[in-house]
């Protein structure tokens, strides 16, 4: 199945400037771990030393957080969107 | 000149240039702006500080830039004023209030648009940007009109009526998205990566723009003779302005202007219908949880709040402590600030002056403590949110009949009627 991952500008000195990248998996976390495996660097970005997400990234599946679907764990249907963010804005 | 020596990562001290950036590269934390503190301390005096603009600008070594003629609508030095009335309905001896609803576009955020968008000038952007939820629109729009720059502000597509027509009037783009503010928050934080050369000021340009709140710190402590408060209450939406007025106190402390370390202990306020960082002060939690936020406070409903974190560690730092008040009881205490102190002030203001009188209750604040609490808005702004029932307390024909009928008001009053007053004015 192949999902897009939008890739803010803080990332894309890993994906050789590429704002989307197309990956499979069928749940977030595992599109994120493919994410890492295709540009090495991105886990120690998002991830923190748990395996859950570092507490200023937001990831967006179909533009809704998935803190509110069942995290990385949430399942991906073939072509949808997931947006990693930063969670550092507004106010 | 200004004292910026460049900007560094809250989370994990990585440095960067002073430029258009908001988050670590690494670890996305936030970026915090680094200054030259002995050479603020060597710079700035209170003598000079007195002669300055009557304008947040007369803090400009504390704040990220310096512009000898800064995007400016004439923001700051706004009221302190002693709180009789207000104290004495709480149970509070020395309370006073900043009433920030007298800023130029009627809230605190022109502090904030007012450094942002002078720092992004000088950074060289022509499009100034932003996710609102109505006051930053608001005063975004009419900076972006004065410098001459291209307004482009993002709200929420339900914000109230009058906000929309106050950000509309100034002529720039308005964009109403369908969704809360968390979604046009998310919406331009992702346009941040595709717009690089529009400055977002609670994006990109956030690490500036955050800065201009100390000045509300500033001014407090100015206006009280340089003296910090004992405990100030502040609204709490994305958690920022909390944790700016808290850095505020303790840079005057740092650099001189005030003479003892400051010991504020810091409360905040938040509408029940959105309160993650009040739920997690009360659960004792770490982790600020995101929520959908259901309120009349629309200025405050960021259900995912970037600052929440420091806010919560602000607080608890500080011995203070958070509140969370109902919809009614925010509509109650918009009332009783306007009854007791004739300051009419939005919805943020009635869930600040609600939260106080339930940190009073609770003994939370105390009545000898000097008390500030911050009034961030005008209530001209969320008329709509009041009861349709506030209105004429009568409607009579234009007879005195009809007035004495209507009309019963028994107060003994002793007043100089006209024939005395002439005879004092002769003598």
């Amino acid at each position: 199945m192949s999902v897009i991952v939008r890739i803010p500008t803080q990332l894309r000195s890993l994906t050789g400037g590429s704002g989307e990248v197309h990956l499979d998996g069928s749940t977030v976390g595992q599109v994120l771990r493919a994410l890492d495996g295709a540009h090495p660097g991105m886990g120690e970005r998002l991830f923190d030393g748990d395996g859950g997400l570092r507490r200023f990234v937001n990831v967006f599946l179909a533009d809704e957080d998935v803190r509110f679907l069942d995290g990385l764990d949430t399942p991906v249907a073939d072509g949808q969107t997931i947006s990693v963010v930063p969670a550092v804005a507004g106010g | 000149m200004d004292y910026v020596t460049g900007l560094r990562c809250r989370e994990c001290a990585r440095t960067y240039p002073a430029e258009a950036l908001h988050v670590c590269d690494f670890c996305f934390g936030p970026l915090e702006v680094d200054y030259d503190y002995e050479r603020i301390a060597a710079a700035v005096e209170r003598e000079q500080i007195a002669a300055g603009p009557q304008t947040i600008w007369r803090y400009a070594p504390l704040l990220p830039v310096d512009d000898p003629a800064p995007i400016d609508l004439g923001t700051g030095c706004t009221p302190l004023v002693r709180a009789e009335r207000l104290g004495a309905e709480l149970g509070l001896r020395d309370l006073w209030l900043k009433n920030d609803t007298v800023n130029p576009t009627g809230s605190f955020k022109d502090r904030v648009v007012s450094v942002a968008l002078t720092k992004a000038r000088q950074l060289g952007f022509k499009v100034a940007a932003c996710a609102s939820t109505g006051n930053l629109a608001n005063s975004l729009a009419a900076h972006a009109a004065r410098a001459g720059m291209v307004s482009v502000v993002f709200i929420p597509q339900d914000l109230e009526r009058v906000k929309i027509v106050t950000t509309a009037v100034y002529g720039g783009h308005l964009v109403a998205v369908e969704g809360t503010y968390d979604d046009v928050n998310r919406l331009c934080a992702e346009l941040t990566s595709e717009r690089p050369g529009w400055a977002f000021v609670n994006v990109n340009v956030r690490t500036y723009y955050a800065e201009g709140s100390k000045t509300l710190a500033f001014e407090v402590a100015e206006q009280l003779g340089w003296h910090a408060p004992d405990h100030v209450v502040v609204p709490v939406a994305s958690g920022s302005q909390l944790t700016k007025i808290r850095k505020g106190f303790g840079e005057l402390y740092r650099v001189g202007l005030l003479d003892e370390e400051p010991h504020v202990r810091v409360s905040g306020a938040q509408a029940a219908g959105c309160s993650p960082v009040a739920t997690a002060f009360a659960t004792g939690a770490d982790a600020v949880r995101p929520v959908r936020p259901a309120t009349i406070a629309k200025s405050l409903a960021i259900g995912n709040p970037a600052d929440g974190w420091y806010a919560l560690d602000a607080v608890r730092a500080s011995g203070g402590a958070f509140a969370a008040v109902t919809d009614d009881e925010i509509l109650d205490a918009i009332g009783l600030l306007a009854r007791t102190e004739g300051i009419f002030g939005e919805t943020a203001a009635g869930v600040t002056v609600a939260s106080l009188a339930k940190l009073a209750a609770q003994g939370v604040v105390r009545p000898e403590e000097k008390v500030v609490a911050y009034i961030t808005g005008n209530g001209l702004k969320t008329v709509e949110a009041l009861p349709a029932s506030l209105g004429p307390t009568a409607t009579i024909a234009p007879t005195l009949q009809a007035f004495d009928e209507a009309v019963d008001i028994d107060i003994d009053i002793d007043i100089d009627t006209g024939a005395d007053a002439d005879l004092d004015r002769r003598a």
